[in-house]
């Protein structure tokens, strides 16, 4: 990277995330001022956009080539208090936390105190969600048996197709206009709502604009304040940019990146959606402009990189605005959900790589920025030598890019009805779910805890935490003959909780259709306008519901040691499982060891570990794909944690595959950690046999060390790996490839580190299979390699 | 060559009466061959290699291993031995291996995990499906299995039927081989192999003998003919400081590699100290014990760039 992309990559990492008022304080100023009856709720959420567009703060960071934060200044974190309104004591926990920690000034806690608690506490959607919510749900809710994505944000999930390259907000108002005269014409029953929705997006999209001249007079302004004629002109040309786009489709390379910067800050300035926003396939939609100029002679690919490592820097400069509570932990990373994707199909389901695609996988593998998320979509027709070039960034050992299957993705889209061409041009948002780029709001809108829920079926509908019934009565398993009987009383304890989420997920949707609707995102997603209806109410071609499922490793290792040990060879009784359940094993460690030593466990290509997975799987699909939402769309399922897994491992106690209380569940689904002995072959069979089609997501982690990716044959061995998944149609995989210092840790704490695979001298081996000295060795030679 | 499923079904079923003894699968073995392998370790082994890091594979039966350091003295395998062959003294169990049938019985029994009988008899048809379970990444990676040991021409019946049966089943088959054992099996096993990598641990006759137990001659010449077969082969040689890494001995093998025709690659094996612990858990103590020294990476640079220089086959650095 040169000087310039140092200096901003640099001044990224040393800023510290910090809390801004300004954004609470220009909202609740508005709010204060505004007749609530003058104006539908889309006009007034249209007005409280532009005036924050029109006040806040505008920063231009010394050497910038793509402008404009969210907040005042990098990291400078804006908070929400319509959807959240933050607490005196919440403000206090920010900075001490020891997870995801912000500044908070005092002065951020006066204004707090004065002006923004005393008008929004009573008034922010956290508050209208939980009155809303049953005593049932709320029950469910803190027993961790859910959690719910609405408390705190807003929804959002959406990824931009290429329209913004190719129309301005003028032209946007324009189809804004004609979309009004229609539904007028039409004498559409719903018109007057329509046809606010539509008043309140053309706001938006003057007040967008007018942003964007904002840090065009800045620029102006700070170009007559320095004497560096280089700078001068870097900031002239910032302010013709700033100009024209996002008035106008944008000319260059250079405007398409500060075209989707602007419209990203907008998303992210009028909501705090939950995930932020996502450029979508960049390297197809920047192509055109990249061909053209670098033809022309006009950019060189050295330019092209340094513009976009100043756009990947944007990114980083964003953390998530701060969470609390349940939210905070089920996502706790200042990672605000952007993956940018490279690669997959063109709208003729060619091949879609380009020369840009391996630009791009340069900028990755230089910026190492982990909250700017990227991922490659990885497609049978796309060649090895770009899985090849992925894996070599991948090798570097931070985790990015994820890969993803761009086949199954599309079979996933076509099974839940979207046509084949908004399919091909779709792919994963914000970590793995799928989202028909431009067209779709795929809400994602809480994670269920499959474990807790086995764990209340052990119970009869009882958490044994607390004591306190919250499912019904399915009958006490001491008195089960099966597992199948078993697996009744969980599936009909699984459907009640289903329904009780999705039932509380109706009124939480109508709340945010009527009171928080997002007229600025709406402009940029079909088909709102045409339809005259918001982001949040059914506006988006595609306006699906998510409902996570989390733990389905620990699930389903807990039901096959139990169908081996308790029913198919009866080493001991469901008392005595129970007895060991509830006392976390103390006094039952034979059995603890039987469980953990002697039972089938997913993730070894084990025929009976991974049927119990199809069925746990197949309970869950039935028990929500297909069901309508309040917007016109249909709930499907999703097998991911975030670090949710984390949280619902705090709230289970001891569970049958031998793991004892409050240790972290299994991730997506991958194996419980240490669970697979048998090499990453076996993981993939195992993982393999989930139908990736029936979900809209799902995601394995595997874990290699450098020295197995060493040379060109590592490698290609690894790139083979990826293409036996795929052809299996795996959805999608990451790799961590670990150093030294986790080696160490699997010294100390074998038991977790049980997968870990290392190279040792003409062959690869486990770790734990090695003797201490030779243990050292390795630890020796890797640090040696990597210094 | 079958035409059918139910052909293959029945050449399995013919092909189901050997047994083999095998001590270890590995899966996704990238080292043993070209692409994503499934390496299967056959016990019995015709050298004793005072270097051998796999110590377990020598004896043809199964063996009990004891990890002293993990048992906890507490008698739960004195108690199930039918043969009384353990007795526990100052807080560890010791097992009289003479009396030992290595039922299992005590590995069972054994709380602390401090216990494992390695090896186990399998039939054909039952590695097949281990081996077929990974078909997909063999035909995706050009993959397949690699008979390792031990040494599988201890057991060359068995290890001929296996590989009948993967070529029957379009799979790739290797086999890696100390070479020591009569032409006439070597043979047999050339006929459904296509793949040798051939170890060879010094060119020195006598110090071959006194380092492994045996002579190199049949070695040496197996391969000889073998190469005028026109298998392919990998030269493997695993490089021991102080016991085959002077220049002469490397020397020696270059100028042996130069005189075959059908040589494709030498994968130098650098010693590594893997196998100390697992003598101590069979009850017989490495003659090297912790004296030997790790190979260094100058050592095994410098012993790439001596045959470099005399062969013209590619010289790798680990399999």
């Amino acid at each position: 990277m040169n000087a310039r992309i140092e200096r901003l990559r640099g001044e990224c990492l040393a800023a510290l995330p910090s809390v801004s008022g300004e954004r609470a304080r220009l909202l609740t100023a508005f709010y204060k001022s505004l007749d609530p009856k003058a104006h539908p709720v889309p006009v007034q959420r249209a007005l409280a956009f532009r005036y924050l567009a029109e006040h806040q703060s505008i920063h231009i960071g010394d050497g910038e080539l793509i402008v404009g934060e969210r907040g005042p200044h990098p990291k400078a974190t804006p908070t929400y208090p319509e959807l959240c309104c933050h607490t005196l004591d919440d403000l206090d926990v920010l900075p001490t936390r020891g997870k995801t920690p912000f500044r908070v000034d005092e002065a951020v806690h006066t204004l707090y105190a004065d002006e923004v608690i005393p008008y929004w506490r009573d008034r922010s959607m956290r508050t209208h969600v939980f009155a809303a919510m049953s005593s049932e749900w709320k029950a469910a809710f803190d027993a961790g048996v859910f959690t719910e994505f609405m408390e705190q944000r807003s929804p959002g999930h959406a990824v931009l197709d290429d329209k913004i390259y190719r129309l301005g907000f003028d032209d946007v108002k324009t189809w804004i206009s004609a979309s009004a005269a229609r539904i007028s014409a039409s004498g559409d029953p719903k018109e007057a709502d329509k046809l606010a929705e539509l008043e309140a997006m053309s706001i938006c999209c003057d007040a967008i604009v007018c942003f964007a001249e904002r840090h065009a007079r800045h620029a102006r302004e700070l170009s007559k304040g320095t004497h560096d004629p280089i700078r001068q002109a870097e900031l002239a040309q910032i302010a013709e940019i700033c100009e024209w786009v996002p008035r106008r489709a944008p000319r260059t390379f250079r405007e398409a990146l500060q075209m989707y910067w602007f419209v990203h800050l907008g998303v992210v300035i009028e909501l705090n959606e939950w995930d932020s926003l996502n450029p979508g396939r960049i390297d197809q939609h920047l192509y055109p402009f990249y061909r053209r100029e670098v033809d022309l002679g006009q950019l060189t690919p050295e330019r092209a990189k340094e513009l976009l490592e100043c756009f990947w820097i944007k990114f980083s400069n964003q953390p998530a605005p701060p969470k609390v509570g349940v939210t905070e932990e089920q996502s706790a990373t200042y990672n605000d959900f952007t993956l940018i994707n490279t690669g997959g199909v063109d709208r003729n389901g060619g091949d879609g790589v380009n020369e840009l695609s391996y630009l791009i996988l340069d900028v990755i593998e230089e910026m190492r920025l982990p909250y700017t998320g990227s991922c490659i979509q990885l497609s049978k027709v796309n060649p090895d030598r770009f899985l090849l070039r992925t894996l070599e960034v991948v090798r570097r050992g931070f985790g990015q890019p994820s890969i993803f299957n761009t086949d199954a993705i599309c079979l996933e889209f076509l099974r839940a009805g979207k046509s084949l061409e908004d399919a091909r041009a779709g792919g994963p948002s914000g970590c793995v779910t799928v989202s028909a780029f431009g067209k779709e709001s795929c809400v994602l809108t809480g994670y269920m805890n499959w474990p807790k829920i086995l764990e209340i079926t052990l119970h009869d509908g009882i958490d044994p935490r607390t004591g306190r019934r919250l499912g019904p009565a399915t009958g006490d398993p001491r008195s089960f003959h099966s597992l199948d009987q078993l697996f009744d009383a969980y599936q009909t304890q699984l459907k009640h909780f289903v329904d009780l989420k999705i039932h509380g997920n109706h009124r939480i949707e109508r709340l945010f259709a009527e009171n928080m609707p997002a007229p600025f995102l709406s402009t940029v997603i079909e088909d709102c306008i045409d339809r005259g209806e918001d982001y949040n109410d059914g506006g988006p071609r595609y306006p699906t519901t998510y409902l996570q499922g989390v733990g389905l490793g620990t699930t389903t290792d807990a039901l096959a040691a139990i169908g081996e040990h308790v029913f198919a060879h009866q080493d001991f009784t469901m008392t005595e499982l129970l007895d060991a359940l509830d006392a976390d094993f103390e006094g039952f460690e034979p059995l603890q060891r039987k469980l953990l030593r002697h039972s089938p466990k997913f993730g070894n290509g084990d025929e009976n570990a991974d049927a119990i997975a199809q069925r746990l799987f197949d309970i869950y699909f039935f028990a929500i794909d297909g069901r309508p939402n309040t917007k016109g769309g249909r709930y499907r399922i999703n097998l991911l944690p975030t670090t949710v897994h984390v949280f619902f491992g705090e709230m289970v106690g001891a569970t049958a595959d031998g793991r004892r209380a409050c240790v972290p569940l299994s991730d997506g689904i991958s194996p419980v950690q240490g669970a697979d002995t048998l090499g990453p072959t076996a993981v993939i069979r195992s993982a393999g046999k989930i139908d990736h089609v029936r979900t809209g997501g799902t995601l394995l982690n595997q874990r290699f060390l450098p020295d197995v990716l060493r040379d060109e044959s590592g490698l290609r061995k690894l790139a083979d790996l990826v293409r036996t998944y795929f052809r299996l149609d795996g959805h999608h995989i990451q790799f961590n490839v670990v150093d030294s210092a986790t080696l160490r840790e699997a010294q100390q704490d074998p038991e977790s580190h049980r997968d870990l695979i290392v190279r040792v001298a003409g062959y690869s081996d486990y770790f734990n299979n090695l003797d201490r000295p030779l243990q050292d060795e390795i630890i020796a030679r890797t640090a040696h390699e990597s210094a | 060559m079958p035409s059918s499923i139910s052909d293959l079904a029945a050449g399995a079923s013919q092909a189901d009466h050997p047994q083999g003894v095998l001590f270890d699968i590995k899966r996704f073995a990238l080292h043993d061959g070209p692409g994503i392998r499934t390496t299967l370790f056959l016990k019995g082994c015709p050298l004793s290699c005072v270097w051998c890091h796999n110590p377990e594979s020598q004896n043809r039966e199964p063996d009990l291993m004891f990890w002293q350091d993990r048992c906890i003295g507490c008698r739960a395998c004195v108690m199930v031995c039918r043969e009384r062959a353990i007795v526990v003294s100052d807080g560890l169990a010791r097992t009289d291996r003479g009396r030992c049938t290595g039922c299992g019985r005590c590995v069972e029994a054994c709380p602390a995990d401090a216990r494992r009988i390695v090896g186990r008899r399998w039939s054909i048809q039952s590695l097949l499906q281990e081996i077929e379970s990974d078909v997909l990444f063999y035909d995706q990676s050009g993959g397949g299995i690699t008979l390792s040991g031990g040494e599988p021409l201890a057991q060359t019946a068995f290890a001929v039927a296996l590989l009948t049966a993967c070529r029957e089943r379009r799979i790739h088959t290797a086999v890696d081989t100390c070479g020591h054992a009569p032409w006439t099996d070597v043979e047999a096993l050339a006929a459904v192999t296509d793949l040798f990598l051939y170890d060879i641990k010094l060119i020195d006759a006598a110090r071959h003998r006194e380092l492994t137990g045996a002579s190199n001659a049949q070695i040496l010449n197996n391969l000889g003919r073998l190469d005028d077969t026109g298998g392919r082969i990998w030269i493997r040689y695993p490089l021991i400081p102080g016991l085959n890494d002077r220049a002469d001995d490397l020397i020696a093998l270059g100028d042996l590699v130069a005189r075959l025709r059908h040589v494709e690659a030498i994968h130098i094996l650098p010693y590594h100290r893997g196998g100390l612990k697992k003598h101590e858990r069979l009850g017989c103590p490495s003659t090297l014990q912790n004296k030997q020294e790790a190979h260094s990476v100058a050592a095994a640079d410098h012993g790439r760039e001596i045959l470099r220089g005399i062969v013209k086959v590619p010289v790798r650095i680990g399999g």
